[in-house]
């Protein structure tokens, strides 16, 4: 066993023969996306603090920016008298049904898209026509077709989500990974499985975060569907306010419908949480 | 059930890729397939389970699958292609619920296959936190529930390290000690054929055409890593193949 002794370390040099060490230089930092939640709070808090004492020494006049303490004020008036309710349970109203109904088409058009080609031949050119169409423009010709009253709120609302809605779905069916429907086809699964059991949960990431975009819009169209013969609603009372020139309560509206886009981006997280927690 | 190529030939356009293939699957047996890249070696996987077919030439079933047999031709991928979305009992499941196999039957089932790939305790398991071996291992469970007649298997442990590769081998040949099964085994690696094959097709270059078929009479469970006969064999191999593989490499990529 003489023969298998650990080799001799070399004596150590004298230091000054030795080359230099230097630490490596490390260089494989960011591009990596890490949550800080409180940083997005911290933001609004240093904006909204820097408008309140811009306001209350002068450096920014009432006619540019309303106080943030009076528009709280304000929103704690519409609160207490109820008119809170009544404006935002009208405009949910519209925003459910609206939403509902042109994300649900939209789904089921963009899932026909994706899955027959006759269809995408047929629907995808006439799709990309309609979708920059802005739809407010639209809307005198729906109060012709479905009435002044919810009907033509409701019809605007669920056109705006519908394209775009169709878009993100028949892209997210187009890119279900093709080896699995393949996997599906050689253990002889019928059609119908097929689409439901593979392709359709394959779909779901992408339809989720295409609903995010559809949804933001819903909201834009509700404040303009509101801008004609509604009587409540939160456009209504941001336009009545902005025709006043009343600027507490046009922040006051403005800042509910961006409650109401964070409220609704919230419930699409929770959506994705729970349906798609197994993606890597 | 046996299966027969007789004289399938295939082109995509004018482009010929495989030619004249003619060869007998005899039941019990497994067959590799080796050949240089790009030789048509999965797409002919591909015609004897359906999921293709060849523009000359018939591929033909000889006598009846066993009655209990769910799905005859069966494949197992090497990119595993399981659903993500399911854990390992549901990708089982998933190829038992359009037979009409629910419940008790298919718990049944569940647990014999994941018990034979040694899998019973990740049922709830989802693919994401299994390795690459386990993954396979679900997709041979998956293949086992329905009772092949005959497995098709496409490159299945290429996508695997090498020691994960020896280790899925000695599971395959326990299996097919247990209960024998037929296969066609499609591989570049040498090694895993001369394991696993009763006999070997080693195929030429493009287009693909049967060069010989070698066949290996050791029994399977008398093959271990490193015998000196298998090493002689995948020598012979790897000799035929030599300068076809040099040849396909320098070949431009046809799409």
């Amino acid at each position: 066993m003489s023969d298998l002794k650990a080799p001799q370390m070399p004596a150590r040099q004298s230091t000054a023969n030795q080359p230099k060490a230097r630490q490596v230089t490390f260089r494989g930092g960011g591009f990596a996306p890490v949550s800080h939640r409180w940083i997005g709070v911290a933001v609004f808090v240093l904006l909204i603090t820097l408008a309140e004492i811009g306001t209350r020494q002068g450096w920014i006049t009432s006619l540019t920016l309303p106080r943030p303490s009076d528009v709280l004020e304000t929103f704690g008036e519409l609160y207490s008298s109820g008119l809170l309710w009544t404006h935002l349970s009208v405009s949910l109203m519209r925003l459910l049904v609206g939403a509902a109904l042109g994300a649900s088409f939209g789904v089921a058009v963009g899932v026909m898209i994706g899955l027959f080609s006759y269809v995408r031949a047929g629907l995808v050119p006439l799709t990309a026509a309609l979708f920059p169409i802005p739809k407010i423009a639209l809307l005198p010709l729906f109060v012709i077709w479905f009435g002044i009253d919810e009907g033509s709120k409701y019809a605007l609302i669920a056109f705006g989500t519908f394209t775009p809605t169709v878009v993100a779905t028949y892209g997210a069916v187009d890119n279900v990974d093709r080896s699995l429907i393949r996997m599906g086809q050689s253990f002889n699964l019928s059609w119908f499985s097929i689409v439901r059991k593979i392709v359709l949960p394959g779909a779901m990431p992408g339809i989720l975060s295409g609903l995010r975009i559809s949804l933001a819009i819903a909201i834009i169209l509700l404040v303009a569907a509101e801008m004609l013969g509604a009587e409540h609603g939160i456009g209504a009372y941001i336009l009545e306010a902005g025709s006043l020139y009343d600027l507490e309560r046009l922040f006051a509206g403005v800042a509910i419908l961006s409650l109401l886009g964070i409220g609704m981006s919230a419930v699409i997280s929770l959506i994705e949480r729970r349906l798609l927690n197994w993606r890597q | 059930m046996d299966i027969r190529l007789s004289g399938v030939s295939h082109s995509y356009d004018d482009f010929e890729v495989l030619q004249d293939i003619s060869l007998e699957i005899p039941s019990g047996r497994i067959v590799c397939i080796v050949g240089p890249s790009g030789c048509g070696k999965s797409t002919l996987l591909r015609f004897i389970g359906g999921l293709e077919q060849p523009t000359k030439g018939e591929v033909l079933q000889i006598g009846t699958p066993p009655k209990d047999c769910l799905n005859p031709l069966t494949y197992i991928f090497q990119d595993f292609a399981l659903l993500p979305w399911r854990s390992v009992r549901g990708n089982v499941s998933l190829v038992l619920e359009d037979h009409g196999i629910r419940g008790a039957r298919a718990d049944a089932i569940i647990e014999d296959v994941l018990a034979r790939t040694k899998l019973s305790d990740f049922a709830k398991a989802l693919p994401k936190q299994l390795s690459g071996g386990m993954k396979q291992r679900v997709a041979i469970a998956r293949a086992l529930a329905v009772n092949p007649a005959v497995m098709l298997m496409d490159e299945p442990l290429s996508a695997l390290d090498s020691q994960t590769r020896e280790l899925l081998m000695d599971d395959l040949i326990s299996l097919w000690t247990r209960t024998p099964f037929t296969a066609v085994y499609v591989t570049h690696n040498l090694a895993e054929a001369v394991r696993l094959g009763h006999s070997i097709v080693v195929m030429s270059r493009r287009p693909g055409k049967i060069r010989e078929v070698v066949h290996l009479e050791k029994p399977l469970d008398q093959r271990q890593y490193g015998d000196s006969d298998l090493e002689e064999q995948q020598k012979y191999l790897w000799q035929l193949m030599r300068e076809e593989a040099r040849a396909a490499d320098a070949e431009l990529v046809h799409v």
